[in-house]
């Protein structure tokens, strides 16, 4: 997790989530990406800058979006505000 | 300037008022300011022969709605900077012979929308591929999202982060044209509402309606003018990414510091030698980018500078002395109300005015830490 914000003021479509965070994380392979987190709360108390996360897939209409997980959550954790 | 005599800014003003303009379209923003600014100059209309604006509404429509027929035209668009890049690629046009008096113009009805182009993110561009899909809506939620990495690595706390909204509140208060004038605490700011954490309201910049313009020649003219001259010593620009996502470390921004490092050369001057700071803030963290890519201070080190009191009033570096888009106003591309109250000052004519500086230095920023402009101006010649 290299850095985030948590959103109050939710883009058209968002509206559903409360607050949310929107981050950046850095990948292992070298490039670093704009993403949401799932399976965690949105809360600057959860959320805290180099803890180690991994990919998952939420699905988003008929894409699947990689958003992040934090590391040692169980595999497939729902996200907490689900859309 | 390095080669020829350079150019002065010979007229700088901007509307009648700024704020809530819901009578005024986008175009009559720019054509109020266009003609304050021509006026201020005691120049005519007809005795503009270059013209540099962004779209919407654009050259051609600027320069057809004020009678001008231009033999020079500029329309770089690269967000709240784009001024600043105007005055550069003006003054190389002047030096070059290609127009002899050139008008920059801005004008947004940023709060009121009255012509202006719908807010949208095209699907395919990069910010509607790969932002877009996680929830972004607009600056509050990218060029903020630096802020939390530059906390931890170099310990800049919140209280000092909001500091950067109370002490140019204190400049504001000096202003009778500033949208916020009531002096506030770093509580008052920590107590504001959210609005993308790190974020509070007060530490993001106001969303209002206006326009400003510029009347730039040739410094060989200096004396013709109804106003002092203010030299145009040295300029800058840079790009670095459209997507935040990719600016290369989260903690500093290069084309901030590209853009100053050609302005200062060309000026010929350091940053001992400025009296006067300008440095666009749409948000509270960005003079703290920018106060340390002009290498005012070291990295690290601009947070408590700000809140050790040396940017507000009685400080030794004045900086956003008209308050600042977080106080004064902020129409969606400030950079031309950082260059008119520079102008401002090194006439001696501001509302917050500081001893007349010999120097002042504005930094304009562009989308989120996207692209900058750098200008370095000065009350005498070189």
């Amino acid at each position: 997790m290299y850095s985030y914000v948590i959103n109050h003021r939710p883009a058209p479509g968002f509206e559903d989530d409360g607050p949310y965070a929107i981050a950046v994380v850095q990948l292992a392979e070298g490039p670093r990406m704009m993403t949401s987190l799932a399976g965690v709360a949105s809360t600057p108390e959860e959320l805290i800058l180099d803890i180690p996360l991994r990919v998952t897939f939420e699905r988003r209409g008929d894409v699947f979006l990689p958003v992040f997980t934090p590391a040692a959550a169980p595999s497939g954790a729902p996200r907490g505000a689900g859309r | 300037m390095s080669r020829g005599p350079g150019v002065i800014i010979a007229g700088a003003a901007e509307t009648d008022q700024v704020g809530r303009l819901p009578g005024h379209s986008t175009l009559a923003l720019h054509m109020e300011a266009a003609v304050n600014a021509v006026r201020d100059a005691g120049l005519n209309l007809r005795d503009i022969d270059g013209i540099a604006t962004v779209s919407v509404p654009g050259p051609v429509q600027v320069a057809h709605a004020l009678g001008i027929l231009p033999r020079w035209i500029d329309g770089t668009g690269v967000g709240g900077t784009s001024f600043l890049l105007h005055v550069r690629h003006a003054a190389a046009a002047i030096q070059a012979g290609y127009a002899r008096t050139v008008l920059v113009t801005h004008g947004e009805s940023g709060r009121s929308r009255i012509g202006a182009a719908p807010f949208r993110i095209p699907p395919s561009s990069p910010a509607g591929q790969f932002e877009a899909p996680y929830g972004t809506f607009g600056p509050t939620t990218t060029f903020t999202i630096t802020a939390l990495r530059y906390m931890k690595d170099f310990g800049l706390t919140h209280e000092q982060l909001a500091y950067v909204a109370v002490a140019q509140r204190r400049w504001a208060a000096k202003n009778p044209r500033a949208a916020y004038r009531d002096p506030i605490t770093v509580e008052d700011v920590l107590a504001s509402r959210l609005i993308a954490y790190p974020f509070h309201l007060l530490e993001c910049c106001l969303v209002t309606d206006g326009g400003g313009a510029l009347v730039i020649t040739s410094a060989d003219r200096a004396g013709d003018f109804a106003k002092p001259p203010v030299y145009v010593l040295g300029t800058g620009e840079s790009a670095e990414t459209p997507m935040i996502s990719q600016l290369a470390d989260f903690t500093e921004s290069r084309a901030f510091r590209l853009a100053g490092q050609a302005a200062f050369a060309e000026a010929g001057v350091g940053v001992r030698d400025v009296n006067h700071l300008m440095i666009y803030d749409a948000f509270a963290h960005v003079p703290i980018y920018g106060l340390e890519a002009l290498g005012f201070v070291g990295k690290g080190e601009a947070g408590g500078f700000i809140a050790d009191g040396n940017t507000e009033p009685g400080g030794r570096l004045p900086l956003n002395t008209n308050g600042g888009g977080l106080s004064y106003t902020h129409t969606g591309m400030y950079g031309m109300f950082a260059i008119t109250e520079a102008v401002r000052q090194v006439r001696g004519e501001a509302a917050a005015q500081i001893e007349a500086p010999d120097i002042s230095v504005v930094l304009g920023n562009g989308g989120a830490f996207a692209t900058a402009g750098v200008l370095v101006l000065g009350r005498q010649p070189s």
